[in-house]
C-alpha cells in the first residue's frame, strides 16, 4: 500500500511541475509585451524595457519559472502586477471561500448520489426514471446556469433569506455561512448528483446480479447490511472514479458560480486578474488548482485501495 | 460544469442498417434533432435574418421590454435582443465546430495511432491524456486569456485540445478491441497495408460512438464558452449569449428578462445535443439493464411445522412451476416438480444444463432471481429447532453450497469477516464467540493453517480452499438441510474427490438432509441415497440410487447414464455399499495433506 501511494505522490508531482511549468511558458513567452500590457498602449518601448526589466520579465523563460518554482515551494507566489500584494497571501484568504463551497457541493453530491442510485438500482420504476431523466438535464447544464436559474426563481423573490451576494465565513456566523453558500452548492451539486447516481445505480444493478450476493443473502445476512456493506462497497470504485474528476469539474464551475453570487473566492480573482494581466496571480491560481487535483486524485487512488484489497495488499 | 468529463460510450457492435430509422424513431432524438437544424440554420443565415444590427444602438430601446418594435427588448445599451440572440447562435455554433473539430482531429487520430500501433506511443499518448483529462478546463482557459488576450477561436482551440482526451480514449479502446478481432488479422495477411487496415475496418467502428461523444462534447464547449464570456474573457462587444448572460445579470434587478432570453437559447441548445448523444447511444447499445422487480407472485409458499416423533420428514416439495417473463408472456423453466429429502439423507437431483435443477433448487432456498415468478408450488419443512419468534429458515436450517466457488466470495471483505458476518446473522453471537467458531469451522473442513485463511482475502487462496470456506459457511448455521449447487464441477478432478467426502463427513456427522445438485452420475453413485432426474423442467424419475441405475425407467435416464463412459464401474460402486463408505473415508484422509494447495 505504501509502495503504491508513494507511486501515485510521484505521479502527483510530476503533474504539479508539467502543468505548472506549461502554463508559466504559455503566460510569461509574451516577455515586454506583457510590460506593454501593464503600462496600457501608449507607453514607450524604453518604458516597457525598463518594467519588464524590473519585473525580471527580460530574464529567459526557464530562469523565470526557476525562480517562480522555488517561491512557491516556500509558500512565495510572488508580487501582484498591480499593487504591493503578495500573491501568497491574497491566495489564502481567497482559497477558503472556493474550497468550503466546492467540499460542501461534494459531500452533498457523494451523500445524494449514493443514496438515490442504490434506491434507484433497487426499487426501479418512477424514481429510477426520475434518476435518468435529471441526470440527463443535470449532465447538460452547466451549473452556472443553474445557479442563474436559482438567482432568478429563489434569491430574488426571497432576499432575505438567501442572499443573492456576498460571502460570510463560517467562525463569523455558521448561520450567515450556510445560507451565503446554499444556493451556489445547489447549482453545483444538482449535476453532480445525478452522474454520481447513475454510475452508482450502474454498478449496483450488475453487483446485486454477482454469485457472492446470492451466497451471503443464503447465509441470513440482512438485506440492509447485504445492499450498503457487501454490494456498495463493490459498487463504489468507478463512482469513487467519477467523483474525483466531478470535484475538478465543480472547481471550474466554483469559478463562475463565484462571479454570479459575488463571492470572494479564487474564481473572482482569477477572472479579475486574467482581464487586466495580472499574471503573478493567474499562476498562482494555476498552481493551486493542480495542487488540488493531485490532492484529490491522491485521496480517490487511497479510498480506492482502502476498498479493494486486490490494489491493497496484492496476491 | 461537468467539462472534460464526458461519459465514455463502449459500443461492442453496431448494426448500421436501420440506425438512422431507429433513432429517428426515438421522439427525445427527433425533436433534439429538430432543435438542432433550427440553430444551425438561424447560425448560418444570422448575418441576413437578424431583424436589425446586432451592434446598432437606439436609445428608445434600452432596457425596453418586449414590443412591437424589438420584440425580445432591447439590452442596457438599446440593442436589440432578438437580434444579438441569433448572431449569438452563430457565434455559439462556430465556437463548438472548432472546439469539436479541434477534439475530434487529436482524440481520434492519436487514438488510432496509440491503439493500432501500441507499444511506447500508445503509453505517451495515454500519458498526456491523463494529464490532460485532470485538468480543469476554465482555470487552463482563463490562464490563457492572460497570456494571448481576447480570442474565441484560440480559447476554442485550446478547449478543442482538452477534450481531446474523451476522443483518444474511446477512440484508442475500439481500436485495441477491432485490431485484436480476426478481420483486421485477415486483411493483414491478406497484405493490406496500415493506412488502408485503419480506414477500412477501425475508422467504420469508430465513427459511431465518436459522433455519440461529439454530441456531448459540443455540449461542454458551448456551455464553456458562455461560460467564459460570463466572466467576461470574450471579445469585445462580440455578440455572443455569454456575453448577453453577463450583460444581463448586471441588469437583474432592473430587467430580470434579459437574462433569460440567452439563458432559455444556451440550455435549449446544450440539452438537445447531449440528448441527442443519449439517444444515439441508447440506440447502438440497446435497452440498458433494468433493476429487478420482485414480482408480488414471486414467492413459493412455505409451510414451516415442528417435526413429529418418529417422522425423519424434512423437506417436501409439492407441484413447483416457475416461470420467467420474455417478450411474448412467460416462459416456464420448472414445471410441476414434487420432491423429497429426508432427514440424513442425500438426494441428487440430477439433470442436463437448462433441465431446471438450478432453479428448483433456488425455489427452496428462495434465491430465485427477482424477476422469476413462482407460478405454483408449495413447501413443507418439518424443524427439528424450537420455535422461537419469526421463523426463518434461510441462513438457519437451509443453508446453501454453490458452484462456482471464487465468484462467491466477496472479494473485497477478508474470508474471516464474511464467515463472522454469516455466523452472527445466524446465532446472534458475540464477535469473539463468531471468531472462535470460524477458526474451528475452517479447521473442520480440513483447512491446513485456518488462522492465516482466516484473514485472508478471497484472491489469496485456491478454488479448492474457497469451496471448502463456502462449505464452512453454509454449515456454520447447523443447518438440518443443505443444498449444494453443482459443489464440485468448478473444481480440479484432485479436488473434487475431497470436497465430496468432506461433504459427506459432515453430512453424516450432522445427520443433515442434502440436496445436491448436479450433472455427474459418478458423483450420484458415490454419495446419494435417492436420485430425483430432470428434464426439460420436468422431473422424469425418482427413486433409490440402486434402484435408478440398476432398473432405470425413463428412456431419457437411459440415455443419460448410457452417456458414461465406464457405466459399469459405476454400477458395481453402487452395488457395494461397504465400498462407497470405504473410498470416502481413503479419499478423506488424503484431504489433509493435499488441501494446502
Amino acid at each position: 500500500m505504501i509502495a503504491f501511494i508513494l507511486r501515485r505522490l510521484a505521479a502527483g508531482v510530476v503533474l504539479v511541475l508539467v502543468v505548472t511549468a506549461l502554463t508559466f511558458f504559455l503566460v510569461y513567452a509574451g516577455g515586454n509585451d506583457i510590460a506593454f500590457r501593464i503600462l496600457g498602449d501608449g507607453a514607450t518601448p524604453e518604458a516597457a524595457a525598463e518594467l519588464a526589466q524590473r519585473l525580471g520579465l527580460d530574464r529567459p523563460v526557464p530562469v523565470q519559472y526557476w525562480d517562480w518554482l522555488t517561491g512557491a515551494v516556500s509558500g512565495d507566489f510572488g508580487q501582484s502586477f498591480f499593487g504591493p500584494e503578495q500573491v501568497g497571501a491574497t491566495l489564502a484568504i481567497r482559497i477558503p471561500v472556493t474550497l468550503s463551497l466546492v467540499a460542501v457541493s461534494i459531500v452533498l453530491t457523494a451523500v445524494l448520489g449514493i443514496v438515490l442510485g442504490v434506491s434507484s438500482a433497487r426499487r426501479g420504476g418512477t424514481l429510477d426514471r426520475a434518476t435518468q431523466v435529471v441526470s440527463v438535464v443535470g449532465f447538460a447544464l452547466p451549473s452556472y446556469w443553474i445557479a442563474l436559474v436559482l438567482v432568478l426563481t429563489v434569491a430574488l423573490p426571497f432576499p432575505r433569506l438567501f442572499p443573492a451576494t456576498g460571502y460570510v465565513a463560517p467562525d463569523v456566523s455558521t448561520t450567515g455561512w450556510v445560507l451565503s453558500i446554499a444556493l451556489p452548492s445547489i447549482a453545483l451539486t444538482i449535476g453532480g448528483v445525478a452522474t454520481i447516481a447513475q454510475q452508482v445505480r450502474g454498478s449496483m444493478v450488475d453487483t446485486l446480479r454477482l454469485d457472492y450476493i446470492r451466497t451471503l443473502r443464503s447465509r441470513g445476512i440482512p438485506e440492509r447490511a447485504i445492499v450498503y456493506r457487501h454490494a456498495l462497497r463493490n459498487s463504489a470504485g468507478p463512482a469513487l472514479t467519477v467523483l474525483s474528476l466531478q470535484f475538478i469539474g465543480m472547481l471550474g464551475g466554483a469559478i463562475i458560480i463565484e462571479r454570479v453570487f459575488a463571492l470572494p473566492g479564487i474564481g473572482t480573482l482569477a477572472a479579475t486578474a486574467s482581464l487586466r494581466g495580472d499574471i503573478p496571480v493567474v499562476m498562482g491560481v494555476v498552481a493551486f488548482a493542480v495542487f488540488v487535483v493531485v490532492v484529490v486524485n491522491l485521496l480517490a487512488d487511497i479510498t480506492q485501495g482502502l476498498l479493494n484489497p486486490k490494489v491493497r495488499v496484492g496476491s | 460544469m461537468t467539462e472534460p468529463m464526458v461519459p465514455i460510450s463502449t459500443v461492442p457492435t453496431v448494426e448500421r442498417a436501420g440506425l438512422w430509422r431507429r433513432l429517428i424513431g426515438r421522439p427525445v432524438a427527433s425533436i433534439s434533432l429538430a432543435v438542432l437544424a433550427i440553430w444551425v440554420l438561424l447560425a448560418v443565415l444570422s448575418p441576413w435574418i437578424t431583424p436589425y444590427s446586432p451592434d446598432a444602438t437606439s436609445l428608445d430601446a434600452t432596457n425596453a421590454a418586449p414590443n412591437a418594435v424589438n420584440w425580445l427588448g432591447g439590452d442596457r445599451s438599446g440593442r436589440d435582443i432578438l437580434s444579438r440572440l441569433i448572431a449569438g447562435a452563430g457565434d455559439a455554433l462556430e465556437s463548438t465546430l472548432i472546439a469539436t473539430a479541434v477534439a475530434i482531429a487529436i482524440g481520434v487520430t492519436a487514438g488510432l495511432v496509440a491503439g493500432y500501433y501500441g507499444r511506447a506511443i500508445d503509453s505517451i499518448a495515454s500519458w498526456v491524456a491523463n494529464i490532460l483529462i485532470a485538468l480543469p478546463g476554465v482555470i487552463i482557459l482563463i490562464a490563457l486569456y492572460a497570456a494571448v488576450g481576447s480570442s474565441t477561436r484560440i480559447a476554442m482551440v485550446a478547449l478543442g485540445v482538452l477534450l481531446a482526451p474523451n476522443f483518444f480514449r474511446l477512440t484508442r479502446g475500439l481500436v485495441i478491441g477491432v485490431r485484436n478481432e480476426l478481420y483486421v488479422d485477415a486483411a493483414r495477411v491478406s497484405g493490406l497495408g496500415d493506412a488502408r487496415i485503419i480506414g477500412r475496418h477501425v475508422l467504420s467502428a469508430v465513427r459511431a460512438p465518436v459522433i455519440v461523444q461529439a454530441a456531448f462534447a459540443a455540449g461542454v464547449a458551448i456551455s464553456l464558452q458562455a461560460g467564459l464570456a460570463f466572466l467576461g474573457l470574450s471579445e469585445n462587444n462580440k455578440a455572443s449569449w455569454g456575453a448577453m448572460l453577463q450583460e444581463g445579470f448586471a441588469n437583474l434587478y432592473i430587467a430580470p428578462l434579459q437574462i433569460v432570453w440567452p439563458g432559455l437559447a444556451l440550455g435549449i441548445v446544450v440539452s438537445a445535443l447531449v440528448l441527442l448523444g443519449n439517444a444515439l447511444r441508447d440506440t447502438l447499445e440497446g435497452a440498458r439493464p433494468r433493476p429487478r422487480r420482485r414480482g408480488e407472485s414471486g414467492r413459493l409458499r412455505r409451510v414451516i411445522d415442528p417435526a413429529e416423533e418418529g417422522d425423519d420428514a424434512l423437506l417436501t416439495l409439492s407441484g413447483l412451476s416457475v416461470a420467467y417473463p420474455t417478450r411474448k408472456g412467460t416462459t416456464t423453466v420448472v414445471d410441476d416438480v414434487s420432491l423429497e429429502v429426508r432427514r440424513g439423507e442425500i438426494v441428487g437431483l440430477v439433470g442436463e444444463s437448462g433441465s431446471g435443477k438450478t432453479q428448483t433448487a433456488f425455489s427452496v432456498l428462495g434465491l430465485l432471481p427477482e424477476e422469476a415468478i413462482v407460478t405454483s408450488g408449495v413447501l413443507t419443512f418439518r424443524t427439528r429447532r424450537p420455535r422461537s419468534g419469526t421463523v426463518r429458515l434461510l441462513g438457519r436450517s437451509v443453508a446453501y453450497i454453490p458452484q462456482e466457488p471464487m465468484s462467491n466470495l466477496d472479494p473485497t471483505f477478508t474470508i474471516g469477516a464474511q464467515l463472522m458476518y454469516g455466523i452472527r446473522a445466524a446465532t446472534g453471537r458475540s464477535r469473539a464467540q463468531a471468531r472462535r467458531e470460524a477458526l474451528a469451522l475452517l479447521e473442520r473442513v480440513g483447512i491446513p493453517d485456518p488462522a492465516r485463511t482466516f484473514a485472508s482475502y478471497p484472491h489469496q487462496i485456491s478454488g479448492g480452499m474457497a469451496q471448502r470456506v463456502l462449505i464452512a459457511g453454509a454449515v456454520a448455521s447447523d443447518p438440518e438441510l443443505l443444498i449444494a449447487d453443482e459443489p464440485t464441477t468448478a473444481l480440479d478432478v484432485t479436488v473434487q474427490a475431497e470436497i465430496l467426502a468432506l461433504l459427506h463427513g459432515l453430512q453424516k456427522e450432522r445427520d443433515m438432509g442434502v440436496l445436491l445438485v448436479t450433472h455427474n452420475f459418478g458423483v450420484v453413485a458415490d454419495l446419494c441415497d435417492r436420485v430425483v432426474v430432470m428434464r426439460q423442467g420436468r422431473v422424469v424419475e425418482t427413486g433409490t440410487t440402486i434402484d435408478v441405475f440398476q432398473r432405470p425407467r425413463a428412456e431419457y435416464t437411459k440415455e443419460l447414464l448410457g452417456a458414461i463412459l465406464d457405466v459399469d464401474v459405476v454400477r458395481e460402486r453402487v452395488d457395494s455399499e461397504e465400498g462407497r463408505v470405504a473410498a470416502a473415508e481413503s479419499s478423506a484422509a488424503g484431504t489433509k495433506g493435499a488441501g494446502s494447495r
